[in-house]
């Protein structure tokens, strides 16, 4: 059963990522990232991490990727010109990643201890993961708050309307 | 239901598939930033960052070890916080020049 799920769901990551890649508009790409990341939360809870594939879908599947869609949507992206990178990008570049690929792969497949993905050693429970989280791990969580208020703040700076511009000169207004 | 067919259910998943799907989802990630569109090639960050979560949460399962699944909540929030600023950038480029191909967003002054 696990090894089904896991091929499926592999499966459907894997095609949601390279339709990611082949997709020319914007809204098609970030609706195949949703796909990925979904099943990507399958895929936790398969590994028993259930927290994190309930915040993968709630923070990744619907935060994140609602803000993309909505940039998309707000700024009317159109289709990109179909593109095969510089030439730098297609000599260099391609091969590297090949490579790199390869490397890792062998190096995983080589590597010895590690086990299988069986639930028979229990499902991370959310208590456990938060008493940790809230005991020993206190100051990062404290600091990540700390993070996401001064990236609010900044989104809110950035995105002002007029920012540095009181006047408004340089607004295109007439697209809007 | 036939011998295989049971032996194929019971049939465990060795981490290390886990790890090469995470390490493909990286690779496909970078060749993705070959795109030419700025909220493409953000995305293609966003799911480099989710084949190293699923590594993470790998090794956390293979070690029995809760630590990595809070790396992976911390990732989430820094993504998060990523996303909104990264996406206002966007946004304020769009105003000052009207396009978002990554080609023609080439100089950091007007």
């Amino acid at each position: 059963m696990h090894l089904i799920l896991f091929i499926v769901f592999a499966g459907i990551c894997l095609a949601g990522a390279i339709n990611l890649l082949l997709q020319t508009h914007p809204i098609n790409s970030a609706l195949s990232l949703i796909v990925v990341m979904t099943s990507l939360a399958v895929l936790y809870l398969l590994l028993g991490a259930e927290f994190l594939a309930a915040a993968q879908v709630i923070v990744y599947g619907g935060a994140i990727m609602v803000l993309f869609t909505f940039v998309v949507m707000l700024l009317n992206a159109g289709r990109e010109e179909r593109t095969l990178g510089s030439r730098s990008a297609r000599v260099v570049g391609f091969p590297a990643v090949a490579v790199i690929l390869a490397v890792v792969a062998t190096v995983i497949l080589h590597a010895q201890g590690l086990g299988t993905a069986d639930l028979s050693a229990g499902i991370t429970s959310t208590e456990d993961l938060s008493s940790v989280l809230f005991t020993k791990l206190l100051l990062p969580f404290e600091v990540t708050s700390v993070l996401i208020l001064i990236a609010i703040l900044g989104a809110v700076a950035l995105a002002r309307h007029g920012h540095g511009d009181p006047e408004g000169k340089s607004e295109r207004t007439g697209e809007q | 239901m036939n011998p295989t067919t049971t032996q194929l259910l019971q049939q465990e998943v060795p981490l290390s598939w886990y790890l090469l799907l995470s390490a493909v989802l990286f690779a496909l990630g970078v060749v993705f930033l070959i795109k030419r569109n700025l909220i493409t090639v953000f995305m293609s960050i966003e799911l480099m960052l989710n084949a190293v979560n699923l590594s993470f949460v790998t090794f956390a399962h293979q070690w029995h070890e809760v630590k990595g699944q809070i790396f992976v909540f911390f990732v989430m929030m820094v993504a998060a916080a990523e996303a909104a600023v990264g996406l206002a950038i966007i946004i304020a480029v769009f105003r000052a020049r009207a396009t978002l191909a990554v080609d023609r967003i080439d100089l950091m002054k007007l």
